[in-house]
């Protein structure tokens, strides 16, 4: 029996963490995510959680990362200019192997840029973003339902691989309105003998993130890439739609994949063969599937609001087997479905040779 | 005959990677006995800094978590939020605690978080080298202030405990000297008073202890004991800055 | 009679405990340990009350103080 109810992006990522067991969110005023901490501030108390804001982002991925070592699911949310204050602790979870959910309710950049909708995050988002050689596992959701299930299991695996998880979304998705179902989901909440919590009745536990000797530094880093390494085999998360007999395969995800899929229809109904493949992980980066399915068309054609930084991994993938074609707006601007229409019949006219 | 005083329970039998004669070894002995005394080592929670004391996760024998520079507070907060009902301290030089470290610091302060922070001040950068701290004094001369440091360029230096006191989260704030045996005995019940407040939920606690650097001072022990008492302290003035009681 | 004992391996030579000594009955010995630091050795055992000052300043946590009394060291 569905159980609907009409909720806002930005507080269903609150909702969801509360469903998923987190009692802890750490976090620093910035806009577009504004709901998201309000909406904590207001609830965490009913469920005996703590909401704290802190003095700045710095501190407050910090204390993500005490609460994550003392063992507790947290949640800390920020939108890109904060997200780049971030970077320091989310390197520190990465290195010491903390669970935590970071939330990018994205905006444009670079700089101070504006709160409109971007995607200009990506290469931040799951190259790492701050230093050293490491990984966030990053998903990307396209509606308000799709936001719950990524918190969720945003949560559950970064439990499972001790790894941060990144929700990568934007400012229209957090604003929008939409029905959601939160189910009858049960977290998997996972035994950590490693945290800190009291050394009473065993060994004192440390976590760190140094290793002085470059020997042991080495061999830390090894783990580590085993560990993506895993993720990378595990945990590739896409949705391939209308793809079956497409002959143009449009690449996106998130917000930008929503506006696609409206384009895809327009395209559809006037007969283009036309499908897309949407990112749901963008990073471990569902490379296995997309492999597959470059074969099966004529050309890809990658949208995003941004100048163009997920084309990159889709290029490795395809490694020059099939011609890609880009649309990006960056700077808070979208394209319209018409705009994504367009470019797909030129593409279409193009291949079947109706044009030049 | 029987051991009087020996090796807390609190320290791990290694080693300390301090240079001769420098004081954080005489600060984390206090921390440790206060623990064995207090019974409260296996409930602790400490955080580590960076700086020389970035490897005190290694030397006390309760659960350790090591901080990012001068996030320490807002780790240690993080952790507390959690576990209301363990004993969380932060263990801190000049540079992680009163420069990279200051917003955390004043607003774990005025938050009046239920921590205790160990606040080793010995007015220099020690693992980088012997750079200028927010601490160093007018006219010492560091690696990063060669000619002495100067108001002109550098500005002052900063008084950690008179700056905290004036805010309404801090509980209990002293700085204490560990240059002779009566200051050491006076610092160690300073540390013992702060735990044992949190461990009443009385509120923030800071405990800024005077300490040598001999390496970057280029002096040998005796002398920069001898350098803290006559150059610090008269900056540095020993005393209760807060105490709610 | 009240003793401390110095560990050879924690010792840093730093001379602390000998300054600081009310009784002056600690040395620096003419022994190396593995790290190359000559260590601190109580020499005058007659003289030694356990006061426990030496052990209470040393940098390196080496010293252990023995005694018969109860009286532990004030803390």
């Amino acid at each position: 029996m569905s159980n609907k109810v009409l909720m806002k992006g930005n507080e269903a990522i609150g909702e969801a963490a509360i469903t998923a067991g987190c009692r802890h969110f750490f976090g620093y005023p910035i806009t577009p995510q504004s709901e998201l901490p309000a909406y904590l501030s207001k609830h965490m108390p009913k469920v005996g959680g703590v909401f704290l804001q802190a003095e700045s982002e710095v501190a407050a991925i910090n204390m993500v990362y005490g609460a994550a070592a003392a063992g507790a699911r947290v949640l800390t949310s920020s939108s890109s200019p904060g997200i780049s204050l971030k970077q320091e602790g989310i390197s520190y979870l990465a290195s010491s192997e903390l669970p935590a959910v970071i939330c990018n309710v994205m905006r444009a950049g670079p700089g101070l840029g504006t709160i409109q909708p971007a995607q200009a995050d990506y290469f931040q988002a799951v190259k790492g973003g701050g230093h050293g050689d490491y990984h966030n596992i990053v998903l990307a959701p396209e509606s308000v339902q799709e936001i719950i299930d990524h918190v969720r299991l945003g949560f559950d695996l970064s439990d499972k691989y001790l790894n941060p998880a990144m929700i990568l979304l934007d400012g229209a998705l957090g604003q929008m309105m939409e029905p959601v179902d939160f189910g009858d989901y049960k977290p998997e909440l996972q035994e950590k003998p490693w945290a800190a919590t009291g050394c009473k009745g065993r060994k004192m536990n440390a976590i760190t993130s140094i290793h002085i000797d470059p020997r042991d530094m080495e061999a830390h880093n090894i783990k580590l890439q085993e560990k993506y390494s895993k993720i990378r085999e595990s945990e590739q998360k896409c949705e391939e739609w209308m793809l079956e007999d497409a002959e143009i395969m449009v690449v996106a995800y998130g917000l930008c994949a929503r506006i696609c899929k409206s384009a895809i229809r327009v395209c559809r109904e006037k007969g283009i063969k036309v499908g897309l493949f949407r990112l749901i992980s963008l990073w471990p980066f569902p490379e296995k599937k997309l492999d597959k399915a470059i074969d099966k068309v004529k050309e890809v054609f990658v949208v995003e609001l941004s100048a163009g930084q997920m084309i990159e991994d889709v290029k490795l993938v395809d490694n020059g087997r099939k011609p890609i074609t880009f649309h990006g707006r960056m700077g808070g601007m979208t394209p319209s479905v018409e705009d994504i229409s367009d470019r797909i019949e030129l593409i279409h006219d193009r291949i079947t040779q109706k044009v030049g | 005959m029987k051991v009087v005083y020996e090796r807390p329970e609190s320290l791990l039998d290694v080693p300390f990677t301090y240079c001769p004669g420098c004081t954080h070894g005489i600060i984390h002995r206090m921390v440790a006995d206060t623990l064995d005394d207090l019974g409260i080592r296996e409930r602790t929670i400490g955080v580590s800094p960076v700086g020389c004391s970035v490897f005190a996760y290694e030397f006390f024998n309760c659960d350790m978590v090591a901080a990012a520079h001068g996030r320490a507070p807002a780790v240690a907060t993080g952790i507390k939020r959690v576990h209301p009902d363990k004993i969380v301290f932060t263990y801190q030089g000049d540079g992680d605690l009163a420069a990279i470290g200051t917003a955390e610091i004043i607003h774990a302060a005025a938050r009046g978080e239920n921590i205790t922070v160990i606040f080793a001040n010995n007015v220099i950068y020690g693992m980088t080298g012997g750079q200028m701290a927010p601490t160093t004094l007018i006219g010492q001369k560091t690696d990063t202030t060669p000619y002495g440091r100067s108001v002109e360029a550098n500005g002052h230096p900063i008084r950690v405990c008179e700056l905290l006191s004036s805010l309404d989260g801090v509980a209990y704030l002293e700085r204490v000297s560990t240059h002779d045996p009566k200051h050491v005995l006076k610092a160690q019940k300073a540390i013992k008073k702060a735990f044992q407040y949190q461990v009443d939920g009385k509120g923030f606690t800071l405990i800024e202890l005077l300490s040598t650097c001999p390496s970057n001072w280029g002096m040998n022990p005796l002398d920069s004991l001898k350098w803290l008492e006559e150059s610090m302290l008269p900056y540095y003035k020993p005393g209760v800055y807060k105490d709610i009681g | 009679m009240p003793f401390i004992k110095v560990r050879d391996d924690l010792c840093k030579g730093c001379k602390l405990c000998i300054t600081f000594c009310p009784k002056q009955v600690i040395r620096m010995s003419d022994r190396l340990n593995p790290k190359g630091y000559y260590v601190a050795e109580l020499f005058d055992k007659e003289g030694c009350t356990g006061c426990g000052i030496c052990a209470r300043m040393c940098p390196d946590v080496a010293i252990s103080v023995y005694r018969e009394d109860k009286k532990e060291v004030p803390a």
